[in-house]
C-alpha cells in the first residue's frame, strides 16, 4: 500500500516535470507547439501507465 | 429594489427545498443498511462489470419483491446444444431458468449450470464449483459495440457520399469530422509512419480512434457502459495492432530486432551482446501492445470509480453538505472524463502508428 503511494508521488513528479519542461520549450519555440505537446502526451501517457501498473497490483 | 428582492428569495427557497429535501432522504436513510460502505464498494464493482442486460433502475416493492427496470438482452449459451432466451429471465440471479432439459442461474456476474432448485456450491476461495457454459450472448458490452459500430458505419458513409454529392466539399456533420480526420491523417500518420508507406494504415487508425473515443463517450452516459474499461475489449484492440505491426513489418523491421548492429561488427563479437540484446529486442514486441491495452482499460477504468465514489459521497455524508459538494465534484470530474475519452483514444492512435512506423521502415543502406 506504501509502495503504490510512493509509486504515485514519484508518477506525479514526473508527469509535473514533464509538463514544465514542455512549457518552457514551447515558451522559448511557440513555433514548435505542435510537435512539442505531440512528445509531452507520449511522455506523460508512458509515465501514467507505471502509476496504473502500480495501482492494479494493489488492488 | 424589488428585484434584488425577489432574487433574494428566490436564492433563499433554493436553498430551502434543497435543505429540506437532502433531509428527509437522510431521515428515510438512517433506518437502512449499517454498513453502507460494503453496500457503495459492491455496487462500484457490479458497475464496472459487464451485465446481462441495461438496467436503468431497481427498486423494493412494499412486498419486499426486487423489481428491476431495464432493457432485457439476448443470452446465447452453448453447452452441447445452443440455448437462447431472454435475460429478464435470470432475474439478477434471483430465479433459475429452465432451457431445454437444463437449469441456468446467474450468480456474481456469471452464468452456471445448476438443478431445478438452483443449488451453486463454493469452493474454499468462494469460487462457485458448478459447470459454466460457453456463454457467447449479447451483453450490455457488445450490444454497444454492435451500436457503435452501425452508428459509425452510417455516419462515415454519409460522410462519404456527401463529398461525392458536393464536389468535395463536407456538409453537415462532415464539417465537425473532417477536421479530425485531417489531423489524424496530416499529424498522426504521416510524421510517424512517413509519407509513402501512411495510406495502408489510415484505414485502421481511423476507426480505432473514432471506435475509442465514441466508446469512452458512451461510457460517460448514465447507462453506465464500461466498455473500453474491458481488458477484454482493449485486449482485442491492442491484438490488432499488434497483429497490424508484425505482419507488415519490412526486412528491416525484423532485421532491426534479430540483428541491430548489421554488419558493423564481427559475427563472434556480436554474440555475448546479442545474447542479452535479443531477448530484450524480442520482449519489446510483445510489451508494446500490452502497454496499450493496460493503459487504456485502467485510464477508463480509473475514471469510472473515481466517478463512481464521489457520487457514493452522497450517501456517506449524509448532511445537507454532502449532496452539493459530491455534485459539485462529480461534475468537475466527467469533464475531465471528457477530455480523457478523447485523450485516450488519441494516445491508443498515436501510438499504434508509432509501431506501424517502425514495421514500415526502411534503411538507407550504408
Amino acid at each position: 500500500m506504501v509502495g503504490a503511494g510512493l509509486v504515485v508521488i514519484g508518477v506525479g513528479i514526473g508527469i509535473g516535470r514533464v509538463g514544465g519542461s514542455a512549457m518552457e520549450a514551447i515558451g522559448r519555440q511557440p513555433d514548435a507547439y505542435g510537435k512539442i505537446q505531440t512528445a509531452m502526451l507520449i511522455v506523460a501517457a508512458l509515465i501514467e501507465g507505471i502509476g496504473f501498473a502500480a495501482l492494479f497490483a494493489v488492488s | 429594489m424589488p428585484l434584488v428582492l425577489n432574487k433574494f428569495y428566490s436564492i433563499f427557497t433554493l436553498f430551502a427545498v434543497i435543505f429540506f429535501t437532502v433531509n428527509t432522504v437522510q431521515a428515510k436513510d438512517a433506518e437502512a443498511s449499517v454498513d453502507l460502505k460494503t453496500e457503495i464498494k459492491e455496487y462500484i464493482t457490479h458497475h464496472l462489470q459487464d451485465t446481462y442486460d441495461f438496467s436503468l433502475f431497481s427498486y423494493t416493492n412494499k412486498s419486499g419483491k426486487h423489481i428491476y427496470i431495464g432493457i432485457p438482452l439476448p443470452v446465447i449459451l452453448w453447452d452441447e446444444e445452443l440455448h437462447v432466451f431472454s435475460s429478464s429471465k435470470l432475474h439478477h440471479g434471483e430465479e433459475v431458468v429452465a432451457s431445454g432439459n437444463k437449469y441456468y442461474k446467474l450468480d456474481h456476474g456469471k452464468i452456471y449450470r445448476t438443478d431445478a432448485s438452483g443449488i451453486i456450491s463454493y469452493d474454499d476461495t468462494h469460487h462457485a464449483r458448478n459447470i459454466a457454459p460457453l456463454d457467447l450472448s449479447i451483453t450490455k458490452g457488445v450490444a454497444s459495440m454492435i451500436l457503435i459500430s452501425i452508428l459509425m458505419f452510417f455516419l462515415f458513409r454519409s460522410l462519404a457520399r456527401s463529398y461525392k454529392k458536393n464536389g468535395g466539399v463536407p456538409s453537415g456533420i462532415g464539417r465537425f469530422f473532417e477536421p479530425i480526420v485531417l489531423y489524424i491523417r496530416d499529424d498522426i500518420a504521416r510524421p510517424n509512419i512517413g509519407d509513402k508507406k501512411h495510406g495502408k494504415y489510415m484505414s485502421f487508425l481511423l476507426t480505432v480512434f473514432f471506435f475509442i473515443w465514441f466508446l469512452n463517450i458512451l461510457g460517460l452516459t448514465p447507462l453506465g457502459v464500461n466498455v473500453t474499461g474491458n481488458i477484454a475489449v482493449t485486449f482485442g484492440l491492442a491484438l490488432l495492432t499488434f497483429l497490424i505491426t508484425n505482419l507488415t513489418g519490412t526486412k528491416d523491421y525484423w532485421l532491426h530486432i534479430f540483428d541491430p548492429l548489421g554488419s558493423s561488427m564481427k559475427w563472434f563479437a556480436k554474440i555475448p551482446i546479442y545474447i542479452i540484446l535479443i531477448p530484450i529486442e524480442v520482449l519489446g514486441i510483445f510489451i508494446k501492445p500490452f502497454s496499450l491495452l493496460i493503459r487504456l482499460y485502467a485510464n477508463m477504468q480509473a475514471g469510472h470509480i473515481v466517478l463512481m465514489s464521489l457520487i457514493g459521497l452522497m450517501f456517506i455524508f449524509k448532511s445537507w453538505l454532502g449532496s452539493p459538494l459530491s455534485f459539485g465534484l462529480a461534475f468537475a470530474i466527467s469533464i475531465i472524463e471528457l477530455l480523457v475519452a478523447l485523450l485516450q483514444a488519441y494516445i491508443f492512435t498515436m501510438l499504434s502508428a508509432l509501431y506501424f512506423g517502425f514495421a514500415a521502415e526502411e534503411h538507407e543502406h550504408h
